[in-house]
Formats: C-alpha cells, structure tokens, sequence
C-alpha cells in the first residue's frame, strides 16, 4: 500500500480503469498534456495517448454534449469540467439528454458517463471556482451524485462510478485535493455508489456530513468527546440516490442530528437529508435536528470565505444546542 | 438541378501597420493626435510595470491568483482608445490594462485579487461590465446592451473583449449570431494568444484564422497584428465608427501572445517550448511602440525615463492605497450585502447569527 494524495488516488483509478477497459475515454479541457490543472489526469495521456485522454475546446457543452453520444455508442467517457462552476454550461445537455436518455428509450439507449469536477472552497481561488451546488445535480431525476471526502474512498468510488451503467457527477474538494495523504492498496477496491458509512461510532448525537466538511465534522466529534459527548458520524459519500437506512437507523439510537454541508442552507442537500430523518425516526427525535451549512448567498471572494464555510466550533455548537434540548 | 457556386466572402484581410522590425507603412499609418498616442504609451508602461508588480506581489503571498497581461498591452489599448467615456466595455479577465485605460483604480484589481468583493465595484460614471471569469459568457451581454442603446437611439458602441479559448464556447457563436441578426453596435475584440491555458490555438479550432468566423456570421472580420498598436488602433477605429453609424458588428482578431503563465497557478513549460516564447518575446509591442514614437519625435529618452518614473510611482501609490484599504476591509458581515435589493428574512437572520458567533469570538479572544 502506498500513502496517496487524494489527486494522486484518483489518478491511480482512472489509470487502472484504463488498462482494464479501452472503452474508458478521458476527455476535457487541458486533461491532455497538462494533465488537468489539477494534475488528476497527470501522465495518462503520454500511457494512453491522445485517443483516449483527449484535450477538447474550450466549451462544457461541447464536453458533456459528445461524452453522452459517446456513452450511447457504447464507450466509457469520464469528463473533466475543469471546475464545477463551469458545468452550469452543460446543465441542459445533463437534464435534457444525460439523466433521460435511458427512460426516453425505454431501456434501449444507456449513458455511463462520469462527469468529474473539482468543487468548493477554502483555496483562495478566484470567484466562480469556490461553489458547491451539488444539489443542481441531486435533484435532477435519472442523476447520480457522488462526493468522496479522502483519497481511498475517492479512488473506491471513482471506480465503481466509471463501472456503473447511468450518468454520475463525481465531486472532488479541491480543499482535499492535497490536504492529506491515506494508504491507497494497488489491487483493486470499489464501494458501492448510494450508501453512506459510519466513520466514527457513538450513541449521544448523529453527525451527518459528506466531502470536505468531514474533516472539521469528526474534528467537531472529538471536541464533544472531550466534553463527554459521544459523537456517531456518518458520511454520505453518495448524495443522490440518497439511502438513509444507516441515517434513520443511526438517528433511532442518538435521537439527535446535526447535518454539515459547505452548500447553502436553503433547498440543499441536508433539507432532503432532515427530512428523511423526520419521516423514518420521527418518534425517536429528542431535540430539532440542526443544520450547520454555508450561507444563502454566493460565497464571498476568499478573503471571507473562511467566515463562510461551517467551521468546527460551528459544528459544536449545534451539537451542544441538540444536547441541550 | 445544377451544383452552382455561391459566391461567399473567401477572403479576409490581416493589417499591420508597424511591424516587428519597426517598419512603419506610412500610407496606413493612422493619424493619432499626439497626446493620445503619448497616453498610449503610457498605459502600456503602466499596464506591464503594474504587471509585473502584481506577480512580485503574488508569490509574496499579498495577493492571490491572477492572469498576467504582459505582451497584450497593444491588443487591448489600440482597441479600448477607440472608446468614448460613454461607450461600454465589456471584459474578460485579462484585460487589466483596458480596464485601467477605463478608469478602473490600480488599487481596485488589488482588492479583486486579494479576494475581496469591494474589487468588482464599478465607479458611478463609468459604462463598463466587471470582468467576467466564465469563458465567453460576457460576449453575449455586450450584443444585448448594444441592442438597448439602439434601442433608446443612443449612439453608443459596446466593445467586447475575449480570448482564442473563448471563440469554442456556444456563447460567443451565439452573441456574433444576434449581434449580427440585429445590426447592434458591438466590436468584438479577440484577444488571440494563442494559448487557451495548455491548449494551442491549432487545438482550438481548424480555421486558420479566427477572424473568418465573421463571414459565417455575415459581418466584416479582420485580423490584425496585436502587437502593433497602430494597427490595432486602425481596425478598432474604423469597427467603431461603423458601428456608430449604424452599420452593425465587426469581429477584430488581434494576434498576440501570452508571454507569462495562463495565471499564476499555472506552469506552462509542461506544454510549451521556452524558443517559442522567446520568439514573441522579441516582437514585444511595448519597444516597438517606444521605438516608433522616438523616430516621429514624439518621445525622447529623457522623457521615456520620466514617464517610466513616473508610472512607477502610480503603481507604488496604487499599492500602498490597496494595503491601506484592505486593513480596513475585514468585516465578514459584508458577504451578505448586494445579493438582492433587499435581504429575505431567513437570509437575515443568518447574517445575524453570524454577527453573533463573530461577537462571542471576539469576546473570546478578549479574555481567553
Ligand atoms: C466557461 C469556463 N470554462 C473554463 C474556465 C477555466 N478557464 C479559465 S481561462 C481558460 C482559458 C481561456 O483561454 P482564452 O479564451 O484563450 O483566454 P486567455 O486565458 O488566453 O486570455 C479556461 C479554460 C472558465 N473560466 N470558464
Ligand atoms: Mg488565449
């Protein structure tokens, strides 16, 4: 087993998927020669060539557009939309073509396509590359919407992604990119697309977070631990489809829940995830569930970006409020 | 039915007026009053020494990403000078010496790019868009504002900077597509670099030229040299009085380089050879510009130094003016300000708690 970067560990899923299979295709803007800004696509054009890790123009639409065609023929497309603030560009062909094309043909024409994008904040990047708005994507029917939080679980999901017969949107927190490195083993693991895992156990409070808000979420955790607060904290890993077995399940124990998304409040993900809890434990509730998230506006130009994003002493805040009640 | 030939524009012309060896042509030698040409000079100096200062300032940590200009100084002044005050701009990212040209403060793009919203703030007076980060999506804005000052019979032009990269996205095929429909007043001005961060132009498209895309959307298109000011100047002169006086769009390729990194995130030797800079390093439109207002008698060696002094100055001023304003910029509360009219209640209330949760830390610090 190596130690990897989460860049370097989906580097090493798309490079295994590759050898594996020639129907999977790379393309995007500067995922050739340059290897992605990134650099996730590093070295895969000089194994694989320019056939299968494709440098595109410069147009979303044109991307996603000819990766659906692509998938229809057959192939395997995994895009890059260099960050997630572009893809607005290619809504339509993801809402009109991508999530339907199955249902539109009954089952005769299928896209299994990966969308791949860089998202959020905490880099002080410049505007319109900052966003988290995965819940455009979570909530267009025929979607799938995946967000990993470290490098083994990015390289796991990123496989079965590629595998998997319908269009995925893969998140990747350009805040985990580098932040910390993870054993990664050489042979191949794949985790299952729509189930979320127990990270951390406990039985006062449920915790309930995805990507890169699970570093300051467990962070959180082991701040109440130390006040005496046992903290179960649970990481989706798969926004859309949403399985909440292990969240009702968990919440039916603790009987308290504090949901974290760099996302703003309204209409995001944790409304669908509260209300999945209020409809499967709602005789086990003990206090309101809380939402710690990002604010209803367009997160600031970086140099208040950090006032934005939920914070650890944010996330124990809220713990403490569900406590209380 | 016979095949018949259409007879369709297969020819565009591409002017150059002052070429990299200096070479003046004197018969299209435009007729630039002096002071202007001297402010030209001056923007350009002030555009690359401003420049140069920002990545200085960039890998000290003072301010974050940003795309350098340098080498596109001739490309977006000759163009942007053809502008009245009352005309509109309408920028990509990389057109910080337009900007300045405009009126935008140095100390304003300082702020931009130390991540602070008060850097987008466009002064009262001034007709111009914000820069615009998503590739493209400006151009169509420029073709709707040109059509609202046609439609309120104002005689202004709108002008429409972007890159190479940009000439890919359906937004721009669609803006040249209405604007030409619709006769609008608007020059679009390519800033061809050849480069679309690691992707060379022959990559981008499989025309020659960018500026034949004009023919297909049925408006005049001309290539220019965009090191040469004068020539650049000249074609942004005759689209804007054209499209004055009602006679509908033009699309200006103006044919430059990117000298620097695509921005300062950015390594470029991982796609392109050093010689291949170093060529266009030597067609640098700055000294041939310098070297042109010497021979004419326009510009001396002392006062070239005066004017290099003096720029440095305003850079220094510039900076220092940033630094002041940014120690005063804090206030986090400010990021829900401007996102409507008037804030919603929950929005409000979110603000609140935050101006809460800032107290108690404040608090916190004071006796912790
Ligand atoms: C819609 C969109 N896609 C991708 C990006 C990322 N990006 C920023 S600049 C750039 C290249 C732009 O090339 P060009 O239009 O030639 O302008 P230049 O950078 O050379 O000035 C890319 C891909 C973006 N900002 N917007
Ligand atoms: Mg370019």
């Amino acid at each position: 087993m190596a130690k990897m970067t989460m860049v370097q560990a989906l580097n090493l899923a798309l490079r295994q998927e590759m050898e594996k299979d020639d129907r999977v295709i790379l393309l995007g803007e500067d995922v050739g020669l340059d290897g992605g800004v990134f650099r996730v696509t590093d070295g895969l054009i000089e194994s694989f060539g320019d056939q299968r890790v494709v440098d595109t123009p410069l147009a979303e639409t044109g991307i996603v557009g000819m990766s659906i065609g692509m998938a229809v023929y057959g192939l395997r497309p995994v895009c890059e939309i260099q960050f997630s603030g572009f893809s607005y560009q290619n809504f339509h062909q993801l809402e009109n073509h991508a999530a339907r094309m199955r249902w539109r043909t009954q089952g005769r024409l299928t896209v299994p396509m990966v969308l791949r994008a860089p998202y959020g904040g905490g880099v002080r990047a410049l505007e319109h590359h900052s966003e988290s708005r995965e819940a455009y994507w979570a909530h267009t029917p025929g979607l799938k919407m995946v967000i990993p939080s470290g490098p083994r679980n990015a390289r796991a999901l990123l496989v079965s992604a590629i595998r998997d017969p319908d269009p995925v949107i893969f998140y990747e927190s350009k805040a985990l990119y580098r932040a910390f490195r993870e054993e990664v083993p050489e042979e191949e693991e794949t985790l299952p697309l729509g189930q979320p895992q127990v990270v951390r156990q406990g039985s006062d409070l449920s915790l309930i977070a995805y990507g890169a808000m699970m570093r300051p979420t467990l962070k959180a955790a082991e701040e109440l631990a130390e006040e005496g607060v046992e903290a179960e904290v649970i990481d989706l890993l798969t926004i859309s489809p949403l399985d909440d077995t292990l969240l009702v399940e968990s919440l039916t124990r603790t009987g308290r829940a504090v949901v974290v998304h760099e996302a703003p409040r309204s209409f995001g993900p944790g409304a669908e995830v509260v209300s999945r809890l209020m409809e499967g434990a709602f005789h086990y509730l003990q206090a309101p569930i809380e939402r710690v998230t990002g604010y209803d506006i367009v997160i600031p130009y970086f140099s208040r970006e950090k006032e934005y994003i939920p914070s650890v002493e944010r996330i124990v805040e809220a713990g403490r409020r569900t406590l209380r009640s | 039915m016979p095949r018949e030939k259409l007879v369709i524009a297969d020819s565009i012309e591409r002017l150059s007026i002052l070429d990299d060896k200096g070479q003046l042509d004197r018969e299209l030698e435009p007729d630039i009053p002096e002071e202007l040409l001297l402010k030209l000079y001056r923007y350009m100096l002030l555009g690359r020494r401003f420049d140069e200062r920002m990545l200085d300032l960039q890998r000290q940590g003072r301010i974050g990403t940003f795309p350098p200009i340098k080498g596109q100084e001739a490309s977006q002044l000759g163009a942007i000078a053809c502008l009245e005050a009352s005309d509109w701009l309408v920028p990509s990212f990389r057109e910080t010496t337009a900007e300045l040209w405009r009126g935008r403060s140095l100390e304003s793009v300082l702020l931009y790019y130390n991540g602070y919203n008060e850097g987008t703030v466009i002064p009262p007076e001034q007709c111009d868009l914000p820069m615009a980060v998503p590739v493209g999506s400006q151009v169509l804005h420029a073709v709707g504002l040109a059509w609202a000052a046609k439609y309120r019979r104002q005689d202004q032009v709108v002008m429409s900077f972007f890159g190479d990269g940009a000439t890919s996205e359906g937004d721009f095929h669609e803006g040249l597509n209405f604007a030409a429909v619709y006769q609008a007043p608007v020059v679009f001005v390519c800033q061809n670099n050849q480069w679309a961060i690691s992707v060379p132009l022959s990559r981008q498209t499989a025309t020659p030229t960018l500026a034949q895309k004009a023919i297909a959307y049925g408006m005049p298109g001309i290539q220019v040299d965009g090191n040469d000011v004068l020539a650049v100047y000249a074609a942004a002169r005759e689209a804007v009085e054209r499209a004055r006086a009602g006679g509908g769009p033009t699309l200006i390729e103006c044919v430059t380089y990117r000298v620097m990194m695509h921005t300062t995130a950015d390594e470029p030797s991982k796609y392109r050879s050093e010689e291949e800079v170093e060529l266009w390093r030597e067609r640098d439109p700055l000294p041939r510009f310098g070297d042109y207002l010497k021979a004419r008698g326009s510009l001396s060696e002392e006062s070239a130094a005066a004017v290099e002094e003096a720029v440095l100055a305003e850079v220094q001023a510039g900076v220092d003016r940033a630094e002041q304003q940014m120690a005063t910029l804090g206030d986090p509360l400010q990021m829900f300000d401007h996102l409507f009219a008037e804030l919603p209640p929950a929005t409000q209330a979110q603000k609140e708690a935050l101006a809460r949760e800032l107290a108690a830390n404040d608090r916190e610090e004071h006796h912790g």
